[in-house]
């Protein structure tokens, strides 16, 4: 980092308990996606669980627009609430697990677990406050997270990274779908002998399973 | 904006992502608790892009190309796992990760499920 542009970093032209607006409305939302994310792991009932994580996460969605980052809080609605709550609803379902309060939903070790993450963010909230207590986020101007900057940045300079997510993605799509198939009781040496080849035989099985 | 607003609120969702993964005792629910600690991760990534590109003059954008990146990795980890998750039901008939102590299927394995455990483990 150059010299030239360091006292901007510590420029604090700010009341230092002022607060504005937007963090006023940012501290509101945060309160909200803290609740709903204690909900979601002290709560006795599973579906309600991933129910709460949807208020948390829009929460968090609404918090990236605060922040001026409107492409990622569209994306976080698409992929958090749209698609990964459903997963993990489909998941409980196929799980069989039981509608209403489960008593077992908690381990043992509880209050070792409340110990650690109680330790762990006194520990993070002390350092994070005290290393940035002088610093603020200028927010006016162009926003820093339009879909035209976020944009232009991901496809100048993280092109290859992208791309190799790409690929990554494929290979958990395909790791997926060779995990979940089910496995057949009585026609076994069929299914060994289409997947003695390796994965790409899986994609072909698996369509054949979900037209079953 | 203060930058701690951000910063401490990222902190607490990760302590509580970090007490669900401890805490809880169905495959899925912990799961659910990754994704809060992925979640306050983003949070930070963000936030803190948002801060260097107007401090720093920061074009490379680094923090939102990489929870673009969190996102889509977060996505694909929920999609092994629970798959891993789903195949560990069918085998042994529970998710309850407290009781999935063994890592092979031991000699009490010659229940129904045995089989299939097999088969699984031959695709896989």
């Amino acid at each position: 980092m150059t010299p030239a542009p360091a006292p901007s970093l510590a420029a604090a032209p700010h009341g230092f308990l002022s607060p504005t607006g937007v963090e006023i409305a940012f501290l509101l939302v945060g309160l909200v996606t803290f609740g709903a994310a204690l909900i979601t792991v002290t709560t006795r009932q599973l579906v309600h669980a991933a129910l709460w994580l949807v208020v948390a996460l829009g929460g968090l969605a609404v918090e990236y627009l605060l922040l001026t980052a409107e492409f990622i809080a569209w994306v976080q609605v698409l992929i958090y609430v749209g698609s990964v709550v459903v997963l993990l609803l489909f998941g409980l379902m196929l799980t069989r697990a039981p509608i209403g309060r489960s008593p077992d939903a908690d381990s043992g070790n509880r209050w070792a677990a409340l110990a650690v993450a109680v330790a762990a963010a006194v520990a993070l909230v002390w350092v994070v406050a005290d290393a940035f207590r002088t610093t603020w986020i200028d927010l006016t101007g162009p926003a820093a997270g339009s879909t035209r900057v976020t944009g232009a940045s991901l496809f100048r300079y993280w092109v290859l990274p992208f791309e190799a997510l790409s690929v990554l993605l494929l290979a958990a799509l395909v790791g997926a779908i060779v995990l979940s198939r089910k496995a057949k009781a009585g026609t076994g040496t069929e299914a060994d002998g289409t997947e003695a080849d390796g994965t790409p035989p899986a994609v072909p099985s698996a369509r054949k399973d979900g037209a079953r | 904006m203060h930058l701690v607003y951000p910063a401490v609120l990222s902190a607490l969702l990760f302590s509580t992502g970090l007490y669900g993964v401890l805490a809880r005792r169905n495959a899925i629910l912990v799961l659910m608790s990754v994704e809060l600690m992925l979640n306050a991760v983003n949070l930070n990534l963000v936030a803190f892009d948002v801060w260097l590109a107007r401090a720093a003059r920061d074009t490379l954008h680094s923090g939102q190309a990489l929870t673009l990146f969190t996102i889509a990795v977060a996505a694909a980890e929920i999609g092994i796992g629970l798959a891993i998750v789903l195949a560990v039901y069918r085998n042994r008939g529970t998710s309850d990760i407290d009781k999935l102590r063994d890592t092979a299927e031991g000699p009490d394995g010659a229940e129904p499920g045995a089989v299939a455990a097999q088969k699984t483990e031959a695709t896989a």
